[in-house]
């Protein structure tokens, strides 16, 4: 008998959502199959690759980061390098100084820093808030609001706070509203419910459901995409569709793999070759999961994702 | 595939005699269909019924065992194909690859890199577990024979990579002991492949120019009465080997195949040869995607770090956290004048802080309160780690044995600091940094500041 492959058939699939305008457009989602199951039908747009930057400029970056930016002064100029870097289909820009226990600059200055940074691109623009659910909740809706016409994803709407962000990204601007949730594909399912009660269409929510580094707590973050791919595809379930974006670069670099240096861990080796490991292989996990985009910092981590989506695809 | 109480019934004898606690044979049948009863009940069975019938009640997947002795390694065995559905049961095993295309120098480094890698992570032992030793075609059996005795010295268990028999078997000749597996079979030599794998008693790897050929081979060498083999589901390209490792996997659990139903091999080295960031990055897809075996050109730290992390977490059990029990553990000589440091019970946020503690030689006493096994942020918003669970620890368990009252927590819940001190009347309680690897910096400048 020959072998008998028994295909994996859904006629459910992830909604496809529209990122950036112009020639630089890109689609996340789309797909009817299982992560990088192109044997069984179509994988839609296909996972894409964002790199993240941030308003606190270069200086607490990696070495090879640094490196791969120098001779940038100014916000516009690393934005327009972020989108230069090979492999990159978006930008991701972090307004980490804005939290309250941080920086704390003011929302004024952190909207100019958008504009700076989506004026200066071409390509898709995600903008990230600060965490601090306060004020995100008060920045991102500005920020939506600065960026009209550029249909910007923003970065994220909690359970805490998205109301704010949903109505003034997903309704008063147009723009995309990212849905952030804690592990858990219950959550992840209601924060979609409540935000399309607001008005907003599900084609423009993407979800962000959790993240981590491979190794701590990464467990829930397989089995929480696993159980929502197979939500959607398999039961047809129109509040798990929307396609993930997953920020990995700011997980890997923070723990100890990529931060000890080589006088600390000297059997452990180069730090950077550490760094890119940690950054390319929770990628590469969180791709097989069900991210239909990462973000990503480092070039050779981005070279090298975008690439195995290629050859994967 | 799962037999009917009919298909059953059909091979017993027929005879209601009652004998196995049924009042029939067809009332027997229908409860061995359900699991109910086990079929070794009726006496009268025949042997080739009884054959048949454990062929059909066996689990899906295979668990086959490769290596001797210390390195010895279960693979295979699943029975599902998500870890939240039930726990998966053998971890992905790691091999580095030597070749005869490579000469001395660089065999010679290549397997001293493999004990390089050795460390334990939360209980377990993390190490390159395997050696792939290939062979290129032409070369002389010689020096495939020694390549394969050097690598043999490291005690690491051995894939023979070799579609030549000849070659194979005098390979097999210096380390059949040690139980590697024969990774070579193909269309072409299967029979003989078999015969010498059989012969020197290991495992055989059966590889096939596409899935069907693979396949077809497979089920050739099960008909030839092999059934102790692992599938190299490489191919040439990243797509095909990702759709073979997933299909194999797939039809086997799901669709109940059972000739596909055997562990797998992924040679990643080969498919991203000289591209360490990619091999990485396969290395982690296919430790999630069906990969029992996969191979790397080389494992250092910085592949092994995430990798080992990776697997140590897709392989844990999905209902069970991993906790620590809570109380006072004295670390670096600490006694009571010592300063206390908290953290959660979560056995992965345990062993990193205590780790660093460690690192750090200051004499700590490491204060683990019940935080439900959940790690510091979560049980925080979870309500499992406040300034109350905290206050009442120390107070229960830690004033009468401790005489300092320093107490330094965790930097991701300084928003606790306050309440905690009005909790704890006469302690003084410091923020420590973000991450647990900033402790030794952290706790070496309070030293040189006196603060200790
Ligand atoms: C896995 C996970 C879960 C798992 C829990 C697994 C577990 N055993 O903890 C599950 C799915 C159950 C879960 C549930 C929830 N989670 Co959760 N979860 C995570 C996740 C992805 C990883 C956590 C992890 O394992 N970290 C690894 C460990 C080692 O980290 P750690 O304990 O903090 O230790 C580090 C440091 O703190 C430091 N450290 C520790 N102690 C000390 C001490 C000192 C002195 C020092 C210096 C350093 C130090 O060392 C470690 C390494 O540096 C995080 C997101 C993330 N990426 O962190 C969210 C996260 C922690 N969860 C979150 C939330 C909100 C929840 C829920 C409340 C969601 C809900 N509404 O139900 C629930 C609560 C649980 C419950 N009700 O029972 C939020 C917390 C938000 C916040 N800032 O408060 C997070 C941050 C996700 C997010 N961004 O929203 N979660
Ligand atoms: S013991 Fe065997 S033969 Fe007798 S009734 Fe039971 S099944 Fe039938």
């Amino acid at each position: 008998m020959p072998f008998n492959c028994k295909p994996q058939k859904f006629s459910a699939s992830i909604k496809a959502v529209d990122l950036g305008t112009g020639d630089k457009k890109v689609t996340l989602g789309g797909e009817s199959v299982f992560p990088f199951y192109s044997f069984d039908g179509s994988e839609g747009n296909g996972a894409k690759v964002g790199v993240e930057i941030s308003d606190m400029g270069l200086d607490h970056e990696p070495e090879a980061v640094k490196a791969y930016y120098a001779g940038c002064e100014t916000m516009a100029d690393i934005a327009k390098k972020a989108e230069a870097m090979e492999g990159a289909d978006f930008v991701c820009l972090r307004l980490e100084g804005g939290d309250p226990n941080g920086a704390d600059k003011s929302i004024e200055e952190l909207v100019a820093v958008a504009k700076e940074v989506a004026d200066a691109i071409t390509a898709p623009l995600v903008v990230e808030g600060c965490k601090n659910v306060e004020k995100d909740g008060q920045l991102l809706p500005k920020v939506a609001e600065a960026l009209q016409g550029k249909n910007v994803l923003l970065l994220s709407a909690k359970e805490e706070d998205y109301k704010a962000i949903g109505a003034a990204a997903g309704l008063a601007y147009d723009q995309k509203v990212g849905a952030e949730s804690a592990v858990d594909i219950n959550l992840a399912k209601q924060l979609n419910v409540v935000i399309t009660q607001l008005g907003v269409k599900p084609e423009s929510v993407v979800m962000n459901v959790g993240t981590a580094a491979v190794g701590y707590g990464y467990d829930y973050v397989i089995s929480t995409m696993d159980r929502i791919k197979a939500a959607a595809l398999s039961q047809d379930d129109k509040m798990l569709q929307m396609p993930i974006i997953t920020p990995i670069a700011s997980e890997t670099w923070a723990v100890k793999e990529s931060m000890a240096t080589e006088e600390d861990a000297p059997e452990w080796g180069n730090l950077d070759a550490r760094g890119v490991s940690m950054e390319v292989q929770t990628a590469a996990a969180s791709l097989v999961s069900g991210s239909d985009a990462v973000i990503l910092k480092h070039p050779q981590s981005v070279a090298t994702i975008a690439k195995m989506i290629k050859e994967l695809i | 595939m799962a037999l009917t109480g009919i298909q059953i019934f059909k091979m017993t004898p027929k005879k209601n005699c009652k004998e196995c606690g049924s009042p029939t044979c067809m009332a027997f049948s229908m409860k061995v269909a359900q699991g109910a009863v086990d079929i070794s009940a009726c006496p009268y069975m025949s042997e080739d019924a009884l054959a048949q019938l454990s062929e059909a009640t066996a689990p899906p997947m295979k668990t086959i065992k490769v290596g001797a002795g210390e390195s010895e390694y279960s693979l295979g065995g699943e029975t599902v194909l998500y870890r939240h559905e039930k726990t998966f049961v053998s971890k992905t095993r790691y091999a580095s690859s030597v070749c005869t295309c490579m000469d001395d120098a660089a065999v010679d480094a290549r397997l001293a890199s493999v004990s390089n890698v050795d460390y334990e992570r939360i209980g377990e032992r993390m190490y390159t577990e395997m050696i792939n030793v290939a062979y290129k075609a032409g070369d002389a059996a010689e020096k495939y024979v020694e390549l394969v005795k050097k690598a043999a010295a490291t005690g690491r268990c051995l894939i023979l990579s070799c579609k030549d028999v000849e070659v194979a078997k005098a390979a097999l000749e210096v380390c059949k002991d040690s139980k590697p597996v024969l990774n070579g079979a193909d269309a072409s030599n299967y029979e003989a492949m078999s015969a010498a794998a059989t012969a020197a008693g290991v495992v055989l790897g059966v590889c096939g120019a596409d899935i069907n050929e693979l396949y077809d081979t497979t089920a050739a060498l099960e008909k030839l009465g092999n059934k102790n083999l692992i599938l190299d589901v490489t191919a040439d390209t990243i797509k095909a080997t990702f759709a073979n490792a997933v299909m194999v996997r797939r039809a086997a659990l799901k669709d109940t195949d059972r000739t596909f139903g055997y562990p797998s091999i992924v040679n990643v080295a080969k498919l991203a040869k000289d591209d360490k960031a990619m091999q990485e990055a396969l290395a982690a897809t296919f430790t999630m995607k069906y990969g029992s075996i996969v191979i790397v050109e080389e494992m250092d730290y910085a592949m092994a770090l995430p990798l080992y992390g990776l697997r140590q977490n897709l392989f844990t059990d999905p209902q069970k956290p991993m906790k620590v029990a809570p109380g006072i553990y004295p670390l670096n000589g600490a006694d009571e004048n010592s300063i206390c440091l908290t953290t959660v019970d979560f056995a992965l946020t345990y062993f990193l802080v205590s780790g660093e503690l460690e690192r750090s030689g200051v004499p700590v006493n490491l204060v683990i309160s019940d935080a439900g096994g959940l790690s510091v942020l979560t049980a925080w918003a979870a309500g499992k780690l406040s300034s109350t669970s905290v206050s009442n620890f120390f107070l229960e368990n830690v004033e009468d044995k401790i005489k300092s009252r320093k107490l330094i927590i965790p930097g991701k819940v300084a928003v606790l600091k306050g309440d905690i001190e009005a909790k704890l009347p006469g302690w003084e309680v410091i923020v420590a940094p973000l991450e647990a690897v900033q402790l030794v910096k952290f706790l070496k400048d309070m030293q040189a500041n006196g603060q200790l």
